[in-house]
C-alpha cells in the first residue's frame, strides 16, 4: 500500500482509508491533491501508491463515506472531487480513536510515553 | 462492490480513465514546476503513478462478481456459437421442448389427480371397503357390498373404526317448480355419519342426524353446492324449505361446501343431492346379504390400520357366509385408501403415460447429447488448442454445460407453453376424469419444469463433456490432419447413446401398438345392432304419481305411439336399457324341463324389458320363434325372448321355443317364445346372456325409447322431448344421446391413451431416425479419405454401401434387441389397460421390429449411398 524507505508500509495496512478521510476533513479534494496532502503532511515519509488510491476512493464512495462530483481543478482541468459525508465524518472519528488506542497500546508495550494529540 | 457499479462498469471505467489522466497531468505540471524537462516530467509522473491499465483492471474486477462474469461470458459465447448454427439450435430446442413439455403436462395431471390428498379431514385415515367372492377375485375383486353385512361389520368394529354406508347410484325426478324445468338428477343415499366421517361440514344448514336416518323420519335432503347454485341460484333461504323429489316433498337441511367431492370406481362424482339411506332404502334391501348395492367408507380410529380392520371384517364375513351359505353372499372383504379408490381407474393409464413421456424426455436428451457430441467433435481442434494454452478443463466443461443449459432452458420455456396448451386441451377432452378440473399450474409445476431443465442440461451436457476429456484433447492435437480414425471413439459414444435411444423407442412403439390394437378391437366391437342414426332417451315414472300398473302402461303406449307418429322417425321402440348403456339386473334361472341345478349353480341371465316393436326398431335379428306380442302384458307377461347366447347356455343342442324358465329368486315361471341375436350391455365387456320380458308387464317403470331414423336423428330429440313434456310436465328425460355417442364415451379412455402413446412413439421414432442419420453422416464425413482410398484401390461401390449401411444399422439392431427385451418386461404392467389383446401380441412385436428396421434402414441409406458414390479423387484431394 505504501512504498517508502522501510518495511513499515506493511504495518500501515488499512490506514489509507483513514488518512483519505482525514484529508477530506479540511475540504473537498481530487485524487491528486489527496495523495499530495498525505505525502506532505507525513513529511514525505508516506508515499501513496496510486494503484491503491483510486480503488480505495471508490470503496469509500460505495460505503457512503465520501461522495463525488465533477469540478474544475486549480489548473483548470476537469476533475473528480471527493467530499466527506456525515457518516464519513463519524467513521473517521471512529477510526482515529481506534488508531490512537492501538498506537498508545503499542507505545506502552514498547515503553515509550504516549503520543500527544496533534491534529483536530 | 455495489450492484450500481456492476451495471455501470463501463461508465465507471471511463470516469476512472479521466481521473487518472488528470492525476498524471497535475503530476507533470508539478514536475515541470520543479524544473524538469517536459519528457522527464512525464516519465517521472508515469513512474510514480505506476501502470494505469493495471489500476483500471483492478477496479474493474473490484466491481465484478468473478463467478457471474465467467458465467456471463460463457452464456455470451455459447449463445453466439449456437446462433451460428441456427438449424441445429432450432432442432435441439424443439426436441427439448417436446420432451420437457410432455413431461410437465403429465406431471401436472398426475399431481392433481393422483398425488394431491382428497379434501377431507385426515384423508390418510379414510378407507373404502369392498367385498368379493374368493373364486372371482381376479375378475371382480372390488364389488359393492350388501347392507346386511355392513350392519354386522359396524357392530363388530365400533372400537376400531367408524363405518358409513352409501349408495351413490340413485336418482330422483325433480319436479317443475317456480317456473323451473323438471329434471332427473343423480342422487346418493348415505348413512347419517357419512359427512361426519369425511370431516365435511355443510356450508349452509346442518348435517344429517341419527334422527333423520330412520324409516319413520321426516324426508330430508342435503344439496350439493353446484345443484344449489344452478337450480336455486344460491338462495340462502332454501334451508328449511321443501323441494319435490319423485313427487314427494323433502326438507332441505343443508348445502355442501363447494369443495366437496366424492368419487368411486362406481361413480358418485355426479351426485347432486344426498338423502338418508335408512329413510330411503326398503327394509328388505337393508337386511339382505344377497343384494350388493352399497359402498362403504370407513375412518380408521387411532391405532387401527387398514390391514387390522380388514382382517377383523373378514372374520365377521366368514361367519356371515357360514350362516348364509347362499351363492350370492360374498365371502371376502377387501379395502384400500380412499384416494386409491377414487383414482384407481386412472392410475395405471396416467402412470403409463408418465412413463412414456419420461422415455420421450430421455430420448430427447440423448438426441441433444448426441448432437452436442458431434459439435464437440467438430470443435476438437479448437478445444485442444485452448486446453494446450492453459484453458482449465473446468472452464471448458462449464462452457459445454452452459451450452446445454441454454438449449434446455429455451426448450423448457417453449415446453412450458406446450404443456399449458396441452393441459387446456386435456381439461376439455377428458372432463370425465376425476378431479381433472383441479389441474392447475402452480409453483410445484414450475419447480418440476426447472428440475426437468436442469436434468436435461446436466445429462446432455455431461455426456458430451465426457466425450472430450483432457487426454483426448491432447491426442487430437497429436493427430495428423489427415486422419482415418478421427473421432472414432466419439462416434462410439454416440452409437451407444443411439442404441439406448432405439431401445426406448422400441418400448414406446410396442406399448403404442398394443394400446392401439386394443382400441381398434374396442372400436370395431359390434354392439349387436347397427349403430348409425339411433337416438336414445331415458325416463323414469315416479311411483308417487303413477301408482297403478295401468297408468304406466298407458303412458308407455301413448308416448310410443306419439313418437312413432313424429315426422322423420322410421321406427321406435321401448326398452328398459339400450344396448351399450349398462347392466340391467340379472336373475339366476333353472330350465323347468331339465333336472334342477344345484343351489348356486343356476344360469345367470341378464333381464331387460322390451315392447313388441323394440327388436325390429333397433334391428336385433330374430333367429327362432317370434318376437313378443302386443297382448302379452300385465298378467299375461310371463313370456320371454332370449338371446342367442342364452339359448346356447340353457338349451344346448335343443329347441328352446315353448320351454320354460324358472327364476330362482321369485319362483316366477316364464315361457320362451323366441330367440334373437346377442347385444352387448357394455362395449368393453363380453356379451352376457340376456332375456327380454314384455315391458308392458313385469313392473317396469323405467323406459328408454330408441328411435331410428334414416338421417340426422339428433334433430328428433327436441320434438320427442316436447311430446314427453306435453304428457307430464314434471317428467324429465336423461341419456339423450345416439348409440354412436354411447360407444364413443365408453371407448374414450382407450382412444385417449392409445393415441397419446402413439404420438409419443412417433416422436421417438423420428428422433431415433434423425439420430441414426446424424451419426452415420458424421462417420461418413470422418472416413471420407479412407473410403476414397478403398474405392481408388478398387473396392466395389455396393460393397462400400453395404459396409456403411451395416455400420449405421449396428446400433439400431442392438437397440432393437434391447428394446424388445425391455418391452417384454414392461408390457405386463399395462395388461389391465388392454381389451381383448394379449401383452405378448406377436403381430405387434413383429411389426414394430419391421417398422424400426425399415425406418433405420431409410435413415442410414442416404449417408451410406453418398459414401458409395464418393469420387475418390475429390475425397483424397479434400485434405
Amino acid at each position: 500500500m505504501f512504498k517508502k524507505t522501510d518495511q513499515t508500509a506493511e504495518m500501515l495496512k488499512g490506514t489509507l482509508d483513514m488518512m483519505i478521510l482525514r484529508t477530506l476533513v479540511t475540504g473537498d479534494a481530487h485524487g491528486h491533491t489527496i495523495a499530495k496532502v498525505i505525502e506532505r503532511s507525513s513529511e514525505d515519509v508516506l508515499q501513496v501508491e496510486q494503484g491503491s488510491l483510486y480503488p480505495a476512493l471508490h470503496r469509500l464512495e460505495d460505503r457512503g463515506w465520501v461522495s463525488s462530483y465533477w469540478g474544475t481543478s486549480e489548473n483548470n482541468r476537469k476533475a473528480k472531487f471527493y467530499r466527506l459525508t456525515a457518516s464519513g465524518k463519524k467513521q473517521f472519528v471512529h477510526e482515529r480513536n481506534r488508531w490512537r488506542q492501538m498506537a498508545r497500546a503499542i507505545g506502552m508495550v514498547l515503553g515509550e510515553t504516549p503520543l500527544k494529540d496533534e491534529v483536530l | 462492490m455495489s450492484l450500481r457499479r456492476l451495471f455501470r462498469r463501463n461508465r465507471e471505467d471511463g470516469d476512472l480513465a479521466q481521473e487518472i489522466d488528470l492525476h498524471l497531468a497535475e503530476e507533470i505540471d508539478e514536475n515541470i514546476a520543479r524544473g524538469m524537462s517536459a519528457e522527464e516530467a512525464q516519465r517521472q509522473a508515469r513512474i510514480k503513478f505506476g501502470h494505469p491499465e493495471h489500476i483500471r483492471e483492478n477496479l474493474w474486477e473490484q466491481n465484478t462478481l468473478r463467478f457471474a462474469d465467467n458465467m456471463w461470458r460463457d452464456v455470451k459465447y455459447a449463445t453466439r456459437s449456437l446462433l451460428r448454427s441456427p438449424g441445429f439450435t432450432t432442432i435441439a430446442i424443439l426436441v427439448m421442448a417436446l420432451g420437457i413439455g410432455a413431461n410437465v403436462a403429465l406431471f401436472a395431471v398426475v399431481r392433481s389427480v393422483l398425488l394431491t390428498p382428497l379434501p377431507y379431514k385426515d384423508p390418510a385415515q379414510l378407507v373404502a371397503i369392498y367385498q368379493h367372492m374368493q373364486e372371482n377375485k381376479d375378475r371382480n375383486g372390488w364389488m359393492p357390498v350388501d347392507a346386511g353385512s355392513f350392519r354386522e361389520w359396524q357392530e363388530s368394529t365400533q372400537n376400531i373404526a367408524e363405518l358409513a354406508l352409501i349408495t351413490p347410484f340413485q336418482g330422483y325426478n325433480v319436479s317443475a317448480e317456480g317456473g323451473k324445468l323438471p329434471e332427473q338428477i343423480d342422487a346418493g343415499w348415505c348413512s347419517d355419519n357419512f359427512f361426519k366421517i369425511l370431516g365435511v361440514m355443510p356450508a349452509l344448514g346442518r348435517n344429517f342426524t341419527p334422527d333423520d336416518d330412520r324409516p319413520q323420519a321426516q324426508a330430508t335432503v342435503i344439496l350439493s353446492s353446484s345443484f344449489w347454485h344452478r337450480r336455486y341460484s344460491g338462495d340462502r333461504t332454501i334451508i328449511g324449505k321443501s323441494i319435490w323429489l319423485d313427487a314427494k316433498p323433502y326438507t332441505v337441511i343443508g348445502v355442501l361446501p363447494d369443495s366437496f367431492i366424492y368419487s368411486s370406481p362406481f361413480g358418485g362424482n355426479k351426485v347432486q343431492v344426498w338423502t338418508p339411506v335408512h329413510y330411503e332404502a326398503p327394509a328388505m334391501l337393508l337386511n339382505t346379504f344377497e343384494d350388493h348395492e352399497f359402498l362403504t367408507v370407513a375412518r380408521l380410529l387411532p391405532g387401527t390400520t387398514l390391514a387390522s380392520l380388514i382382517s377383523q371384517l373378514n372374520g365377521v364375513q366368514r361367519q356371515i357366509k357360514a350362516d348364509h351359505p347362499n351363492p350370492a353372499v360374498h365371502d371376502e372383504v377387501v379395502g384400500r385408501s380412499m384416494l386409491d379408490d377414487a383414482v384407481g381407474d386412472y392410475k395405471t393409464s396416467l402412470y403409463t403415460l408418465l412413463a412414456a413421456t419420461g422415455c420421450v424426455l430421455l430420448i430427447a436428451c440423448l438426441n441433444v447429447a448426441s448432437l452436442l457430441v458431434a459439435r464437440t467433435a467438430a470443435k476438437s481442434k479448437e478445444l485442444a488448442i485452448r486446453a494446450a494454452l492453459g484453458g482449465s478443463w473446468l472452464r471448458l466443461l462449464s462452457e459445454r454445460l452452459t451450452e446445454s443449459l441454454i438449449l434446455s432452458s429455451a426448450g423448457g420455456a417453449v415446453g412450458l407453453l406446450l404443456a399449458w396448451g396441452a393441459l387446456q386441451w386435456l381439461v376439455t377432452a377428458r372432463h370425465d376424469m376425476f378431479r381433472v378440473q383441479s389441474i392447475h399450474t402452480g409453483g410445484a409445476i414450475f419447480a418440476f419444469t426447472l428440475a426437468a431443465i436442469l436434468f436435461s442440461a446436466l445429462f446432455s451436457g455431461l455426456v458430451s463433456a465426457i466425450s472430450s476429456n483432457r487426454k483426448q484433447i491432447v491426442v487430437s492435437l497429436q493427430e495428423p490432419s489427415r486422419t482415418h480414425s478421427g473421432g472414432q471413439s466419439r462416434a462410439g459414444l454416440r452409437k451407444i447413446l443411439l442404441a439406448v435411444e432405439v431401445g426406448l423407442t422400441v418400448v414406446l412403439l410396442v406399448g403404442a401398438g398394443l394400446l392401439l390394437k386394443s382400441y381398434q378391437h374396442l372400436r370395431t366391437t359390434d354392439l349387436g345392432v347397427p349403430m348409425d342414426n339411433v337416438l336414445t332417451m331415458r325416463f323414469s315414472l315416479p311411483d308417487a304419481r303413477y301408482p297403478k300398473r295401468e297408468q304406466i302402461l298407458s303412458f308407455f303406449e301413448t308416448f310410443l305411439g306419439k313418437v312413432r307418429a313424429t315426422p322423420g322417425v322410421s321406427s321406435a321402440g321401448l326398452v328398459s336399457t339400450a344396448p351399450g348403456q349398462g347392466w340391467d339386473g340379472d336373475y339366476l334361472l333353472n330350465v323347468v324341463e331339465h333336472p334342477p341345478l344345484p343351489h348356486g349353480q343356476e344360469y345367470d341371465v341378464m333381464s331387460r324389458g322390451a315392447d313388441p316393436g323394440y327388436f325390429s326398431a333397433i334391428q336385433i335379428p330374430l333367429l327362432n320363434g317370434r318376437f313378443l306380442n302386443d297382448d302379452e302384458r300385465l298378467d299375461r307377461g310371463n313370456v320371454v325372448v332370449i338371446s342367442e347366447s342364452t339359448a346356447k347356455l340353457c338349451f344346448p343342442g335343443e329347441d328352446p321355443i315353448g320351454k320354460h324358465l324358472k327364476i330362482s329368486y321369485s319362483g316366477q315361471v316364464v315361457q320362451v317364445v323366441g330367440v334373437v341375436g346377442d347385444t352387448r350391455w357394455s362395449i368393453s365387456r363380453p356379451v352376457h346372456p340376456t332375456m327380454y320380458f314384455p315391458i308392458y308387464g313385469n313392473n317396469y317403470s323405467v323406459g328408454t325409447v330408441v328411435i331410428r331414423s334414416t338421417q340426422n336423428v339428433e334433430s328428433l330429440a327436441m320434438p320427442v322431448q316436447k311430446e314427453i313434456g306435453a304428457m307430464d310436465p314434471d317428467l324429465p328425460v336423461s341419456n339423450v344421446m345416439t348409440l354412436r355417442e354411447t360407444v364413443r364415451t365408453s371407448t374414450l379412455d382407450s382412444q385417449f391413451n392409445s393415441l397419446l402413446v402413439l404420438a409419443f412413439a412417433v416422436i421417438a421414432l423420428l428422433l431415433a431416425a434423425a439420430g441414426l442419420y446424424g451419426v452415420l453422416a458424421y462417420l461418413v464425413t470422418q472416413r471420407r479419405s479412407e473410403i476414397g482410398i478403398r474405392i481408388a484401390l478398387g473396392a466395389q461401390r455396393d460393397h462400400v454401401l453395404r459396409l456403411m449401411l451395416l455400420d449405421g444399422l449396428r446400433p439400431a439392431i442392438l437397440g432393437l434387441f434391447l428394446g424388445l427385451v425391455a418391452s417384454a418386461a414392461v408390457v405386463r404392467l399395462i395388461k389391465s389397460m388392454l381389451y381383448d389383446t394379449q401383452p405378448f401380441d406377436a403381430i405387434v412385436f413383429v411389426s414394430v421390429t419391421g417398422m424400426l428396421l425399415l425406418v433405420a434402414g431409410i435413415a442410414c441409406l442416404a449417408p451410406a449411398w453418398r459414401a458409395s458414390r464418393l469420387n475418390p479423387m475429390q475425397a483424397l484431394r479434400m485434405e
